[in-house]
């Protein structure tokens, strides 16, 4: 774990970090969202999500990850804080229904397609290695925007063909039908390496920018199938002063953010 | 002539002595979260074989499948939490041990007991389509609406059980319970949508004392659902059962860690703690607890 000399000093206002640079890019996935129910899952995931409170998008409800919805923005798993609501499992997925929902989910494996597999490796029937199981991702991609937080971009989670598919992809989702497709919308994937999203021909995973000091290529060698590129590809964004303030002050002081993207 | 509605108490090992081979069974709470464990261990003590498992899973799916009595399970997730992969679950599917699995999505899973709780075949949702929970499911149609707009949905066709276990916190004599947690899961659900269900509680109380500190909201299970009650204190151990106590973190580390590990570790874990009755099982996590301090 990173300890406190960490911050401030190995990387001042200008060297952020690349787990700070990802927070800063979640942050971004949910600024256009209004006045929704953000629902990280993992650590950079909430992270990102109180950013954009703090930052670009103040009218986002977020919750404790539990059961109550927090009227301020606490650091990551601080308890106390003033609850405005009560969004216990059953109302979730009364919100999931709603539509009034961006989650961001873990993803074990992603394919070209922007499907997604929580559930288990290998054959279905004898897995090789077997997951959590679907858990909520056939249902949120079909009802609320849905995005994903890879930490380590790898060919193994880039993968061609999911085993499973948990989470439905456009394409999928257009087979499937009208009622499947009405509400379909993978919004974005962030890693560790890039912000890449489903825009790419025949609704497949497109690079949209890769982070600094990340080439175009390498992200091309971390991903196990042939990922849509279109022309020059930009940075993506530094965090702002601001935004690194709230990062290392206010949000992580503890430096969660370094266990799941460790500092290079 | 007597006023008062039955007193429905009844010991563990009488609701056990309810059960039967092949019935299918629902277990509340969610995950690592109120589950009904001191029921759960019973059954693992019992002759009990070839249940259906429908269930949020935890440590409850992990314990039954260890001990060979699930013929199949119903699940949308099995899942510790703070260890994110259940061992036993894993286990078991890797090995193949598990004549029958259901894999659902876990909002289709409460669908599907509101339709059994309406006493309904099925009910439309949109989760499942082009997931291959569909796939792996064949059995599950797709209805198509029958106004202007032709969707065609999931038909979540109904989880009927024939019986369901819970664990609140208070409950009185006759089966009205309360919970004091933050969450109610779907408690209420799995006891309407069985043909009998019977609720553990940290204590039984005077009908009076359900609401005399708590508001009335937190009435989850009204005696009209409920076939007998069971005051098991601790009897959601190693899970939370907020505000009576949290997860026993040690301890489900140390049952994730045996249920990990070798044939070996797993005997000396079942020896220690799941050879002896309840009473047996909660001395021995005092003792364990007091080693860990």
């Amino acid at each position: 774990m990173s300890t406190s000399t960490d911050i401030g000093t190995d990387h001042g206002t200008d060297g952020a970090t690349r787990a700070d640079v990802c927070a800063a890019a979640i942050a971004d996935a949910f600024k256009d969202d209004g006045e929704i129910f953000a629902s990280p899952m993992g650590t950079l995931p909430m992270l990102g999500v109180r950013l954009a409170r703090l930052t670009s998008n103040p009218d986002l409800v977020i919750s404790d990850g539990e059961s109550l919805f927090l009227a301020g923005t606490p650091p990551l798993f601080a308890k106390a804080d003033v609850v405005e609501g009560w969004i216990p499992f059953r109302k979730v997925f009364d919100v999931v229904a709603y539509g009034k929902r961006h989650v961001m989910m873990g993803a074990t494996q992603v394919d070209r397609h922007g499907n997604q597999n929580i559930s288990a490796i290998g054959d279905f029937d004898r897995p090789k290695r077997q997951l959590l199981g679907s858990r909520g991702a056939p249902g949120n991609t079909v009802n609320n925007r849905t995005s994903y937080w890879v930490p380590k971009h790898s060919p193994r989670v880039f993968v061609e063909r999911v085993d499973v598919v948990s989470g439905v992809g456009p394409a999928l989702a257009r087979q499937a039908g009208p009622a499947a497709a009405r509400f379909n919308d993978i919004h974005r994937i962030v890693t560790n390496l890039a912000v890449l999203d489903v825009g790419g021909e025949d609704d497949t995973v497109r690079l949209l920018s890769v982070h600094p000091g990340v080439s175009v290529e390498e992200v091309r060698e971390a991903t196990g199938f042939e990922l849509a590129v279109a022309g020059d590809v930009p940075e993506t964004r530094l965090p702002t002063t601001e935004e690194l303030v709230l990062i290392r002050e206010v949000l992580d002081p503890r430096a969660l953010r370094h266990r799941e993207v460790p500092v290079s | 002539m007597t006023q008062a509605p039955r007193d429905k108490r009844m010991s563990i090992e009488e609701v056990v002595a309810e059960l039967k081979d092949g019935m299918t069974i629902g277990i509340g709470g969610w995950g690592p979260r109120r589950k009904p464990m001191a029921l759960v261990r019973a059954i693992l003590r019992s002759d009990l074989t070839d249940l259906t498992i429908v269930s949020w899973g935890g440590a409850d799916v992990g314990l039954l499948l260890r001990a060979g009595k699930v013929r199949k399970l119903v699940y949308a997730f099995v899942s510790l939490d703070s260890v994110p992969l259940e061992p036993n679950f894993q286990r078991a599917r890797q090995d193949g041990t598990i004549p029958e699995v259901v894999e659902l999505d876990e909002g289709m899973f409460q669908t599907g007991l509101r339709a059994a709780a309406q006493r309904l075949p099925f009910l439309p949702m949109r989760a499942g389509l082009g997931s291959d929970v569909l796939v792996h499911n064949p059995a599950i149609r797709t209805v198509t609406s029958p106004y202007d707009d032709g969707e065609e949905l999931v038909a979540v066709p109904a989880l009927p059980l024939d019986v369901a276990l819970v664990h609140l916190n208070r409950a009185d004599r006759h089966g009205n319970a309360t919970y004091l947690g933050p969450d109610p899961y779907f408690d209420d659900l799995f006891c309407m949508a069985a043909d009998r269900a019977y609720v553990s509680v940290e204590q039984v109380v005077d009908t009076a004392g359900l609401t005399v500190d708590t508001p009335v909201q937190r009435l989850l299970l009204s005696r009209m659902m409920v076939s007998g009650v069971v005051e098991t204190p601790h009897g959601a151990h190693f899970t939370t059962c907020t505000p009576d106590y949290e997860r026993d973190e040690r301890f489900q580390k140390a049952y994730a860690a045996a249920a990990g590990g070798s044939e070996e570790d797993w005997a000396a874990f079942e020896e220690r703690f799941l050879s002896g009755d309840e009473a047996a099982y909660q001395a021995a996590v005092r003792t364990f607890t007091e080693e860990q301090a």
